[in-house]
């Protein structure tokens, strides 16, 4: 079996009477994508966000790399190798395309604390940058503000940014949220052929895209993993047809 | 004799304390309710002074001054909302910061202006003057008693109103989601003014109370309307219960600080040096005793999330 | 780099900030050096800030703090040194100081350390409680200055001579107009390649969007912290020379009025514009002077027009002049 990249072991957390995670345990392992799906308010948020480090669980742990990284922030998750991409493009407004990918760069290189050289002419962070926007095809749009860019294209520069850190694994919240369809296939392409350079932790509404992406579907419903398992064997769960389509099948 | 002076002291510390509560209420409602941080509402606490200096000044009588205080207050609090204010409430605190600090140029130099540079003086009626005798022994002005039962019955009329009324529950509603009551047909506009002329009575109220006591001047607002800030941010942002915790708290730490920490100085130092070294220490004491509080609860005493 | 509008502005003022003393040396108005001089320090103040506000959004309400540390960092070591008492004994005897080089290191180690103080607890919070808060700790200074009677309390600490900075006779006022202008040149010149630098990108990217700058393995805080260390330390060096100007150093420069002047400067000129501040106190020195001599209530007109351009120019001067700012790069 292939290596274990991301490990969640028991996750529970409780917003008052809510429970929104409820001991959940999953893997991601080298070479794989993982596709998390589930109703809306079934606790995908709050799972991404403990995963990512911005929520404490109340109980359980995340192993990063084989490193219990349950105490550690979103910084240090960060530099341990965890790329993320957000559900809402998390993005500075008012930077070029090429400003984002090149802080993206500069993130992954972790040296911010230079304070003379002009750093969009440091030449390691311009490959990186440049390169990361060849892939999404975001080339032409170097210089174009982000405030600027469509939706769609905001989307591949999450995915950019993501990318110009050379992470271990990427944890994707939604990357085709509100893309039209001729979008969705393009981005779905790419991170086809994405995880064999890092593996994938894919919260998805896409159905099209999970099914023909994910390697296993991970199916979240009240804080709780009712189902994990190929795209197959998923939709043949009875848990799980009985979670998205009611009663009717229940029968 | 000293447990006579700790007893006064804890009267004047609760009556720095309900003042600086009439003043942070305000503060903390309109922020709570519009999201609006007001530097100009020490403003209003001056022109409340001013209002019942003038007016007791020409009639003599000291309960039409505070009456007069509340009204060019809430008067002076609802021209700033409609001309300025709401125009801000979509704006960042930047913007809120800059224009509220104009509005505090033009006001105090507006006053200067109209009333010259010379503080006025608004004395404290005859029925009201001299002390009275407490339990325990202890002399206490009367007019300062006076102030702390006044500051009292008005924080208490405040929980009611908020807890029990139309508008306490409209204002509520509004703290949670401004939107949504806006949708269920409250005229919004009506209730931000109304909220902000609210806050502005209580200061202006606030600021005749005190300038019997103090003398009435430009300016006079501004170092009450940082100690309301500190207040504010001890008791958590948009919180009423918090703004009167904190305004005792701070009202407290400040008036024992200033009295008692000279003389503990004493106890290891020479006097000459104890007493500059304490009242230096205690011109700080609220500040440390805010920083303290940040360390364990960044967002205040009883904020939520920042 | 094509020259822009605004830079053509920049260069403009800049030179116009030179030009006008240089005049008023050749028709002997010391009057107008000497505001040409405070408006040079004034800007370098609003430099200073301008890095926490502009570059890092932080909007402190407490620089007066760090202004009124630069001056008494000037006040006490030239009176202790124009009074032969020695400011400390030990570890080495020190006796104060009157030369400006020494004085300003003082007073840029003094500040920046009192803002890594303030701000390492103030950037615990954000939003309106970090407005308080640093408004707050800049109060604290101002009363605990009034009740510091050893360096004068309420009335000040003055001096009787302009400190010495060596090869210059810094009481001829147009020497230290040079001086001033020099340094204000020298800060915008780091602060324009601080802008540009990979700190700033990445102070500036946590201004847009904090999650991001986290996300990619960096950390807002220390990067807003270094900022504002910084931002004080350059606003403390203003306040030394600016007590030096006057010869005197009082609470008042510790006041919150003077941090909200410092922050009009920074807008009138334009929030986040390099060269913002020298425009702003260059107009406010002007108003101040022009409406002054009108009327002794011209701080209302300063309301009004502050007010106006608050409401409706945010860009400020330089954004009304120069249009909107390009994405920088």
């Amino acid at each position: 079996m292939a290596e274990v990249v991301l490990k969640t072991h028991g996750l529970s957390k409780s917003f008052g009477a809510l429970q929104a995670s409820r001991d959940v345990s999953l893997d991601l392992r080298a070479g794989e994508i993982h596709a998390l799906i589930g109703p809306n308010g079934a606790g995908k948020s709050t799972l991404i966000k403990q995963i990512a480090g911005n929520l404490v669980p109340d109980s359980g742990t995340v192993e990063l790399l084989g490193r219990d990284v349950t105490a550690l922030d979103t910084v240090a998750r960060a530099r341990m190798g965890l790329g993320r991409t957000f559900q809402i493009s998390a993005l500075a407004m008012e930077y070029t395309v090429l400003q984002n990918a090149v802080l993206g760069a500069l993130g992954g290189r972790g040296s911010p604390f230079r304070f003379f050289r002009n750093v969009m002419k440091d030449p390691d962070l311009l490959e990186t940058a440049h390169g990361a926007l060849d892939r999404l095809g975001l080339a032409e749009d170097a210089d174009r503000r982000t405030a600027d860019l469509s939706h769609g294209q905001r989307r591949q520069l999450e995915v950019a940014v993501a990318l110009t850190l050379e992470p271990k694994l990427f944890l994707m919240d939604e990357p085709m949220a509100g893309l039209e369809s001729a979008g969705s296939r393009a981005l779905t392409g790419f991170l086809d052929g994405l995880r064999q350079e890092a593996p994938i932790l894919l919260v998805e509404h896409d159905m099209d895209a999970v099914f023909a992406l994910a390697d296993r579907i991970s199916v979240l419903v009240y804080g709780q993993i009712i189902a994990t398992g190929t795209a197959d064997e998923i939709r043949a769960n009875a848990e799980v047809r009985r979670a998205y389509l009611g009663e009717e099948d229940a029968a | 004799m000293t447990y006579i002076l700790v007893l006064e002291q804890i009267l004047n510390g609760l009556q720095l304390g309900v003042m600086l509560f009439l003043m942070a209420a305000g503060l903390t409602l309109v922020f709570g309710v519009m999201g609006l941080i007001n530097l100009a509402h020490g403003a209003l606490y001056m022109v409340g002074a001013f209002a019942a200096a003038a007016v007791a000044g020409w009639t003599g009588s000291f309960l039409l001054a505070l009456m007069a205080s509340l009204a060019a207050a809430a008067a002076a609090g609802a021209l700033m909302e409609l001309v300025v204010i709401r125009r801000l409430y979509r704006r960042d605190h930047l913007d809120q910061v800059l224009a509220t600090f104009a509005l505090i140029l033009i006001f105090s130099e507006g006053t200067r202006w109209l009333f010259g540079s010379f503080p006025l003086f608004l004395d404290v009626p005859s029925y009201l003057s001299g002390p009275v005798s407490l339990p325990g022994g202890i002399e206490y002005p009367l007019y300062r008693l006076t102030i702390i039962l006044i500051g009292l019955a008005i924080a208490v009329g405040l929980f009611l109103l908020i807890a029990r009324t139309r508008i306490g529950i409209q204002i509520r509603a509004g703290e949670a989601d401004r939107e949504m009551i806006a949708a269920l047909g409250v005229d919004i506009s009506r209730l931000y003014t109304l909220v902000f002329a609210l806050g502005a009575a209580l200061a202006g109220l606030a600021g005749a109370l005190v300038g019997a006591i103090q003398s009435v001047q430009v300016g006079m607002g501004e170092p009450v309307l940082i100690l309301a800030f500190v207040v504010i941010v001890i008791g958590g942002i948009g919180s009423i219960k918090g703004a009167l915790a904190g305004a005792l708290l701070v009202g407290m730490t400040d008036t024992l600080g200033g009295v008692f920490l000279p003389r503990l100085f004493t106890l290891f130092m020479e006097p000459a040096s104890a007493a500059s070294a304490g009242a230096s220490l205690a011109s700080m004491l609220i500040y440390i005793l805010m920083a303290a509080i940040l360390l364990v609860r960044p967002s205040g005493l009883y904020g939520g999330s920042t | 780099m094509i020259p822009t509008r605004e830079s053509f502005l920049n260069w403009a003022m800049i030179a116009a900030l030179l030009i006008v003393p240089l005049a008023a040396w050749s028709l002997d108005e010391p009057f107008i050096i000497t505001l040409a001089t405070k408006a040079a320090i004034l800007a370098l103040a609003g430099v200073g800030l301008n890095i926490a506000l502009g570059l890092g959004g932080l909007i402190s309400l407490g620089h007066a703090a760090f202004f009124g540390i630069g001056g008494y960092a000037m006040g006490i070591l030239a009176a202790h040194a124009q009074n032969y008492e020695p400011l400390f004994e030990w570890p080495f005897l020190f006796e104060g100081s009157n030369q400006m080089p020494l004085i300003w290191l003082v007073a840029i180690v003094c500040s920046a350390c009192a803002a890594l103080v303030i701000g390492a607890l103030s950037l615990r919070t954000s939003g309106v409680y970090f407005i308080m808060i640093t408004l707050a700790f800049g109060q604290m200074l101002y009363y605990f200055a009034i009740s510091w009677s050893a360096y004068g309390g309420e009335d000040g600490l003055s001096i009787w001579v302009r400190n010495d900075f060596p090869g210059l006779n810094t009481l001829d006022p147009i020497q230290f107009f040079a001086i001033a202008y020099v340094i204000l040149c020298l800060a915008l010149f780091f602060a324009a390649r601080l802008a540009r630098a990979p700190f700033g990108l990445a102070l500036a990217a946590a201004r847009q969007n904090a999650d991001r700058v986290e996300a990619v393995g960096l950390t807002p805080f220390t990067l807003r912290l270094t900022a504002f260390v910084i931002s004080g330390a350059i606003t403390g060096l203003a306040g030394a020379l600016f007590a030096d100007l006057n010869r005197f150093v009082s609470p008042t420069m510790l006041s919150w009025h003077t941090s909200g002047e410092i922050m009009i400067f920074v807008i009138l000129g334009g929030v986040g514009r390099l060269y913002g501040p020298v425009v702003g106190a260059a107009l406010y020195i002007l108003l101040e002077h022009l409406l002054g001599g009108i009327s002794d209530y011209w701080q209302i007109f300063l309301g009004v027009l502050l007010l106006l351009i608050v409401l409706f120019a945010r860009g400020g001067l330089i954004g009304a002049l120069a249009g909107r700012e390009k994405a920088h790069g």
